[in-house]
């Protein structure tokens, strides 16, 4: 009873989060377009962020989240989403890179020419 | 009713109808039968006993047995007190589910927290320690516990390192997440004293 409540609900959340929508599907070091809806009193629209994904954490489940970072006028921003929020629209995979590790911490030292990431 | 007895299973997360990410804990409660029904006639004040979890028969004393037997309900494990609504009709052998909570907006949720053991007082009263430099030596000692001559004695009440935890608590205006009936679950948004599995006490909230 105990863990199965819990898994069930968790199980829960992530179908309603895919209802209708298709699961969302990139890796770690793809550049990406996240669109967010954004809700501004009574309207509605889509925001795009566009970045590279540093990292994912949390599993496929229903905790899961993916850290997207980007340079925005010459600061480093990073923005963790979580997967199966109901304000991701949806995400499109612009580029996929070869990395050799899970997550890409050591681009926030990097800039410039340094931090660019091999093509797949 | 006024509130159920239930068991904490644990927590996650859910998304609102505004779509925003809430913590919540998932608590099983009831279903509790009826036990008794106290009268103004016979005890001065009106209120139902409600049972929560059954008990094996062999750990029960006879009086115990009788009083199950009585109710024409199973023996349970604990027994709890709940205030009667105005004008509420219960009676011995009715089963309380979670539905009481069906538009019910923020519960108190009581029950004992976790047991800390002997603790010191950084752990159990936040007190900040010594100096972690500048040659420090007492980092996670109390430092002084009163003046000498005036008033001579360590004032009452000082805190101190001491056994910490496992006391009753009680989480107030909870905001009610979700109620799920078929289940026998309520969830509840932010955290409820006490470890997995620990019984707690859900009432409606006192003061909402």
């Amino acid at each position: 009873m105990i863990a199965k409540a819990i898994d069930k609900i968790n199980a829960e959340q992530v179908v309603k989060a895919n209802d209708g929508k298709k699961a969302l599907e990139f890796k770690v070091g793809d550049s990406v377009k996240v669109f967010v809806k954004i809700k501004e009193g009574e309207k509605e629209r889509v925001q795009a962020f566009a970045g590279t994904v540093i990292a994912q954490d949390g599993g496929r489940g229903n905790n899961a989240t993916f850290t997207v970072r980007r340079i925005s006028f010459g600061v480093g921003v990073e923005k963790v989403f979580p997967v199966n929020s109901p304000y991701i629209d949806r995400v499109e995979v612009e580029r996929s890179a070869r990395v050799r590790r899970a997550k890409l911490y050591y681009l926030r030292n990097l800039t410039g020419k340094k931090a660019r990431l091999r093509e797949a | 009713m006024e509130g159920l007895i239930g068991r904490k299973i644990g927590m996650t997360q859910i998304y609102d109808d505004q779509g925003h990410r809430v913590a919540v804990t998932v608590i099983e409660a009831g279903p509790c039968p009826v036990v008794q029904v106290k009268t103004p006639e016979t005890d001065g004040y009106r209120a139902a006993q409600l049972g929560f979890e059954e008990q094996k028969a062999s750990r029960l004393s006879k009086a115990q047995a009788k009083r199950f037997e009585l109710a024409g309900v199973t023996p349970c494990r604990l027994t709890r007190e709940f205030d009667l609504e105005d004008g509420e009709e219960v009676k011995a052998g009715d089963t309380v589910t979670v539905n009481i909570f069906d538009g019910v907006k923020y519960v108190d949720v009581s029950g004992v927290t976790k047991g800390r053991g002997f603790a010191g007082v950084i752990r159990r009263y936040r007190i900040g320690g010594g100096a972690h430099t500048h040659g420090g030596h007492s980092k996670h000692r109390i430092g002084s516990i009163g003046a000498r001559d005036l008033p001579g004695w360590v004032e009452k009440g000082k805190r101190m390192p001491g056994h910490m935890g496992a006391v009753n608590r009680k989480g107030r205006n909870l905001a009610v997440a979700q109620v799920r009936g078929e289940e026998n679950l309520l969830l509840v948004r932010g955290s409820v004293p006490g470890p997995k599995n620990g019984v707690v006490i859900i009432r409606k909230a006192l003061k909402k």
